[in-house]
């Protein structure tokens, strides 16, 4: 069993657990996930590793409702337990100092990218993020966000806070700054050298909603920027034995749950994602509409 | 008169066959399909043993049960005695009873079955274990003297279970670290309910707790510790690895990551340790076919063509490349499927599933094969032939193609030897690998094979883990290598 510590509700649709889990917090690194179950009949679910504390002993996890277990989940209280918590699970992140690194971070995909931004930052990398979500109240951890990079945008879809559209306009901004400054390059004039200086971006990470990654990666590749994303597919075991988590990257079928979560943005079949993803969309309503009628 | 004793002749040619559940009533639930012997029934079989002198049957059971020792008990009615009996070198009789390959084991050997069928040796067994269980006579044996070593077994399928076992009643204080959130391995994901039913795995794992055994649960091992902590920082002086043959395959063939294409893997998973055939009771959804095409043709097909069927489909497929002759499967099952009404496809291969343009799976295009040459196994290699190919409509695709080496626990152990297919090199008689301390016995040795392998292994650790406790002495030649 394993205890919730503290809870605190980001908005109406976005949760923040600190669970006890010992163990799992003195392994954990930047990248990884775990996976929850709830009670017996519940459903195993893949939750990122936020953030921990070594010697609190504590994992913690950010997740926005969707259906019936991060509902359920939702109306768990401190002090209540969870019967399984398993982890840490997949690869960590490839911190090193790349340079300057973009790390972008769409809805609750603030809470998984915010630990690889800091450790980067760490490791000494000059870092510019952006985090966007559809609409105010659904954006967190700004502050913390702030803390770990030199440069911070916000942008939600709907203009309610910070820069009105999606994440991918300032990205584009910042990358095509590059390019210019690269052209730049070419001219041998002296005062053109102080721009030259300035690194380019070496890297960009990038993760929240697939359809945000997959135009993150359409963007970026335009410039030639190697991007990392952490992919969401469904699991079930999360050590490679089931293959539930099956993506394509570079053509190839990969175990997101052993062999990711992070693979190169450039090669990963974003559409299928999104299809497997859908896979129970039928069931899922049938659970939500029992559970709601349940509440 | 003579008729009569004719008649009673001819009838011990047959064994007493255990009564089921009707195959029309059965795919509609996940009960179990034999009823089991009642105790004359049991009797009556047993007196079908000639008690050899020299019993052949012995020969061919993977830990010597003495079988025409337990089976005279049975004979005398002494059913709890010949529980014990069976005990004695079986840990686990309910399981192996349910699901060994009676029929290339023990029975194979039984001299009864020259003249007609052979002892139901596997009845029996199930049978002794159950009266026993039902009695709520389990014997729990008296707690050894504690020895002060610590011993970590990683994996609770059969072989852990049993290593676990046997090492606690020797008085060391063992941990038995597992996974998934439910002790068990492939008795508890893998095997349906309706084979095997979970209730005796929970039984056996409660004797194992009354033994001693500290079970962990939710621990990958490799990620929350690895075997150097475990041996370096807290305290174990050994540790058993057996982890099983974890990896599902895919054929790489076009199609396989469409929706309602499953690896067997996890269509067993969701349906037996996720309970998703009480969905939504329970939350993990699992889709029901209308048209069902598994492929494969061992006990893993089996399984996921039989589940298939009792979670409504209307036409269950079961594809595969040779003949029915060449098929892994116990033979038991091979029966039950058919008489539940799946259709067998022999000499048949898929070449690609076909995608109904939203992603999901529409069909499946297989080739006709046929048996050419024989291969490394003896068995005669299928051959596709040319233009055969045709398409079939299903809605749901199963391949059950074997599973390979989970390489979790071994990528964190580079000292630790592995054979070209990513399988642990370990001494056959003694479970002991290239890194000291460190014994691995059952699937993740072997490959993908039998419970009673896998607890023999199990057992084999258990007594050179006894004798390296003793000695401190580690002499891994990798010559007597199984494999
Ligand atoms: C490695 C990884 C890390 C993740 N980290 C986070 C996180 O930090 N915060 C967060 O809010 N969400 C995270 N997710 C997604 C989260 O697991 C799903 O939102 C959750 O499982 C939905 O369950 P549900 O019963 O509430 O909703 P459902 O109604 O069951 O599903 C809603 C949608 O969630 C997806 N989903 C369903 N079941 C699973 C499953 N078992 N595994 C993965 N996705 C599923 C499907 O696309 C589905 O349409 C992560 C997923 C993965 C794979
Ligand atoms: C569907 C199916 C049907 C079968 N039917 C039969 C049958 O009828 N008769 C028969 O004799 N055999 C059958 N088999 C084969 C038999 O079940 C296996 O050979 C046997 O279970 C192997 O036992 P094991 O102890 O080696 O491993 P497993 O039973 O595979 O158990 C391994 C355990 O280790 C755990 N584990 C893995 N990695 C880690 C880690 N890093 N840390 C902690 N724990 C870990 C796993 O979660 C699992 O619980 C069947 C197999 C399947 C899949
Ligand atoms: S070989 Fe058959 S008849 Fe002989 S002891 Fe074994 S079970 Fe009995
Ligand atoms: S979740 Fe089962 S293999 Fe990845």
């Amino acid at each position: 069993m394993f205890k919730i510590l503290k809870k605190e509700e980001k908005s109406d649709l976005v949760i923040l657990f600190e669970i006890a889990a010992k163990d799992i917090a003195k392994k954990a690194k930047p990248g990884n996930f775990f996976i929850l179950k709830i009670h017996e009949e519940g459903e195993r679910i893949p939750l990122t590793i936020a953030d921990f504390d070594r010697d609190k002993g504590t994992i913690t996890s950010v997740f926005q409702k969707v259906g019936k277990t991060t509902y359920h989940l939702g109306i768990l209280n401190e002090g209540d337990y969870l019967s399984d918590v398993i982890g840490p699970l997949g690869n960590p992140s490839h911190i090193e100092n790349f340079g300057k690194v973009v790390c972008v971070g769409g809805g609750v995909g603030i809470a998984p990218v915010y630990p690889i931004t800091k450790a980067l930052k760490e490791a000494g990398n000059k870092i510019i993020s952006i985090i966007g979500a559809r609409s105010k109240d659904l954006l967190f951890w700004e502050d913390k966000m702030r803390k770990v990079s030199d440069e911070l945008i916000v942008t939600t879809d709907d203009g309610s806070y910070g820069r009105k559209g999606v994440v991918t306009i300032p990205l584009e901004e910042i990358l095509k700054g590059d390019q210019v400054k690269a052209t730049k390059k070419h001219v041998p004039s002296f005062e053109d050298r102080e721009v030259v200086q300035e690194p380019s971006v070496n890297l960009v990470i990038a993760i929240g909603p697939p359809i945000m990654m997959k135009f993150v990666c359409k963007t970026t590749e335009k410039f030639n920027v190697k991007t990392i994303v952490s992919l969401n597919s469904i699991m079930v075991d999360g050590t490679g034995m089931c293959g539930a988590c099956r993506v394509e990257v570079g053509g190839e079928t990969k175990f997101a749950c052993v062999d990711g979560p992070e693979f190169d943005g450039h090669k990963v079949d974003f559409d299928l994602l999104m299809k497997r993803l859908q896979m129970y969309l039928v069931e899922e309503k049938v659970a939500m509409d029992m559970y709601s009628g349940k509440m | 008169m003579e008729e009569q004793e004719e008649k009673k002749e001819q009838k011990k040619k047959i064994k007493v066959k255990m009564r089921e559940q009707p195959p029309l009533e059965r795919i509609k639930n996940f009960n179990e399909v034999p009823h089991g012997y009642s105790p004359e029934e049991a009797v009556e079989e047993a007196i079908r043993c000639l008690s050899c002198k020299r019993p052949t049957c012995v020969d061919y059971c993977p830990v010597e049960v003495d079988i025409p020792g337990f089976l005279k008990l049975v004979k005398e009615g002494e059913f709890l005695e010949a529980a014990y009996k069976v005990k004695e070198t079986n840990a686990l009789p309910a399981v192996c009873g349910r699901v060994c390959p009676q029929e290339v084991q023990c029975e194979s050997g039984c001299i009864v079955g020259k003249k007609g069928e052979p002892v139901a040796i596997g009845n029996l067994e199930r049978f002794v274990a159950d009266y026993e269980a039902e009695k709520g006579e389990v014997m729990i044996p008296e707690k050894p003297k504690p020895t002060g070593r610590k011993i970590a077994v990683i994996g609770s399928g059969p072989g852990g279970l049993t290593c676990a076992a046997d090492l606690a009643m020797s008085g060391h204080q063992v941990t038995l670290f597992e996974a998934l959130h439910k002790p068990g391995g492939v008795l508890i994901y893998g095997i349906p309910e309706f084979r095997l039913p979970k209730l005796i795995v929970e039984r056996e794992v409660e004797y194992i707790k009354k033994l001693g055994v500290e079970l962990v649960l939710n621990a990958v091992i490799g990620k929350i510790f690895t075997v150097d902590e475990l041996l370096n920082e807290q305290g174990y002086d050994a540790c058993f690895i057996c982890t099983g043959a974890g990896l599902p395959m895919f054929m790489g063939i076009p199609g396989e990551n469409l929706n309602g294409v499953y690896s067997a893997n996890e269509f067993l998973t969701r349906a037996n340790l996720m309970k998703s055939y009480l969905f939504p009771r329970y939350d993990t959804p699992i889709k029901r076919g209308r048209w069902v095409a598994v492929v494969g043709g061992g006990n893993v097909a089996m399984d996921a063509a039989r589940v298939a069927m009792r979670l409504g489909s209307e036409k269950v497929y079961l594809i595969y490349r040779r003949s029915e002759a060449e098929m892994p499967a116990r033979k038991a099952e091979v029966h039950h499927a058919h008489e539940e009404g799946i259709e067998f496809l022999f000499l048949t291969n898929p070449v690609r599933y076909l995608d109904d343009g939203q992603g999901n799976v529409r069909g499946v295009e297989c080739i006709k094969m046929e048996l050419g040459e024989p291969d490394e196994s003896g068995r005669r290699r299928p051959v596709p032939i040319k233009g055969s190919e045709f398409q079939m409509e299903v809605d749901i695709a199963i391949p059950a193609l074997g599973t390979r080496a989970n390489p979790l626990l071994p990528k964190t152990m580079p000292d630790l030897k592995l054979n070209k297919r990513g399988y642990i090199i370990a001494e056959e008689a003694t479970g002991m690998t290239s890194k000291r301390g460190v014994f691995a016995g059952g699937d993740i040795v072997t490959g993908a094979a039998t419970v009673i392998l896998a607890m023999g292994a199990g057992r084999k650790a258990a007594r050179a883990i006894n004798e390296y406790l003793k000695w401190k002495y580690w002499d891994f030649s990798g010559l007597a290598i199984s494999q």
